[in-house]
């Protein structure tokens, strides 16, 4: 492939339960293009952890998948309340997830710690009351 | 291992994507936190859990995890189980509550897999 590819997805509001759809959408395309699986999965649960930030803590919001023929880069952009410290935040265990989110299996403040493993390069910007947008890139 | 293995180990009852019962798991991960299964969880796992919800299935499928099984006796709504049938991810159900279940697992030779 000599175009990048672009995907957009809009992660609707407050829906928990569909939290992963474009996760798991970006798994199916990136299976049919025939990336490495290794690859695959680092992509999709950085993604995933990401999409479920953003519909638990920032009200969803789009994301940008580009895939170029050496790296996927994902960029989720939110307009939510922002990230006060983000220092804090990439800390494991940081978690302001209220008991309910608890009680669906999320808020043990591993997430963004994990979207940093699984990705080569990360960076955020947040601006409080304004949003957050992380940037993922994974190399092919 | 095989998910059949699991499913008679268990004396589970299997409640969709019968045609992966022959797919091999190596480790096995016990947890209602999906946040912990996201950071720990390595693939060709089984998914021991209590918690039942379409974000279960989700995360197993992202974590390339080969079959969830749902403890004491829990049964997933019909959407979380039309995302699990969507995915082709096998879903089992035990009567066995999960300290049971994962100990079953463990004495016939599944691992929690290893530290990266
Ligand atoms: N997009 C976002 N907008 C606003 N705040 C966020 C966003 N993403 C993360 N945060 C803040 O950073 C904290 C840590 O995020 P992280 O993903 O590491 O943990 P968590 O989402 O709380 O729990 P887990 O990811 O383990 O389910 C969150 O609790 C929240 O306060
Ligand atoms: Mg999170």
């Amino acid at each position: 492939m000599n175009e990048a590819i672009k995907l957009e997805y809009t992660i609707s509001d407050d829906d928990f339960t569909r939290a992963g759809e474009a996760s798991g959408d970006l798994k199916d395309k990136l299976k049919k293009m025939g990336v490495d699986p290794a690859v695959i999965r680092k992509v999709v649960i950085a993604m995933y952890e990401g999409e479920i930030n953003m519909v638990i803590h920032a009200n969803g919001g789009k994301i940008t998948v580009t895939i170029t023929t050496d790296e996927i880069i994902m960029e989720l952009a939110d307009k939510g309340p922002g990230i006060p410290d983000v220092k804090l935040a990439m800390q494991e265990g940081f978690s302001t997830a209220p008991d309910n989110i608890r009680s669906l299996g999320f808020g043990a403040g591993m997430g963004l710690p994990n979207m940093k493993k699984y990705s080569d390069e990360m960076t955020v910007e947040t601006q409080q009351g304004v949003g957050t947008t992380v940037t993922m890139k994974v190399k092919l | 291992m095989t998910v059949n293995d699991i499913k008679e180990l268990l004396d589970a009852k299997v409640l969709c994507c019968e045609e992966f019962l022959s797919n091999e798991v190596h480790t096995a991960c016990g947890s209602d936190m999906m946040s912990d299964v996201l950071a720990f969880v390595k693939d060709q796992s089984v998914l021991i859990t209590g918690l039942c919800n379409p974000q279960v299935i989700r995360t197993a499928e992202m974590m390339d995890i080969t079959c969830i099984v749902f403890v004491r006796g829990k049964v997933p709504d019909e959407m979380t189980l039309q995302l699990a049938k969507e995915r082709n991810m096998p879903v089992l159900s035990t009567a066995r509550k999960m300290f049971e279940a994962c100990g079953i697992l463990y004495t016939n030779g599944l691992s929690g897999g290893k530290e990266n």
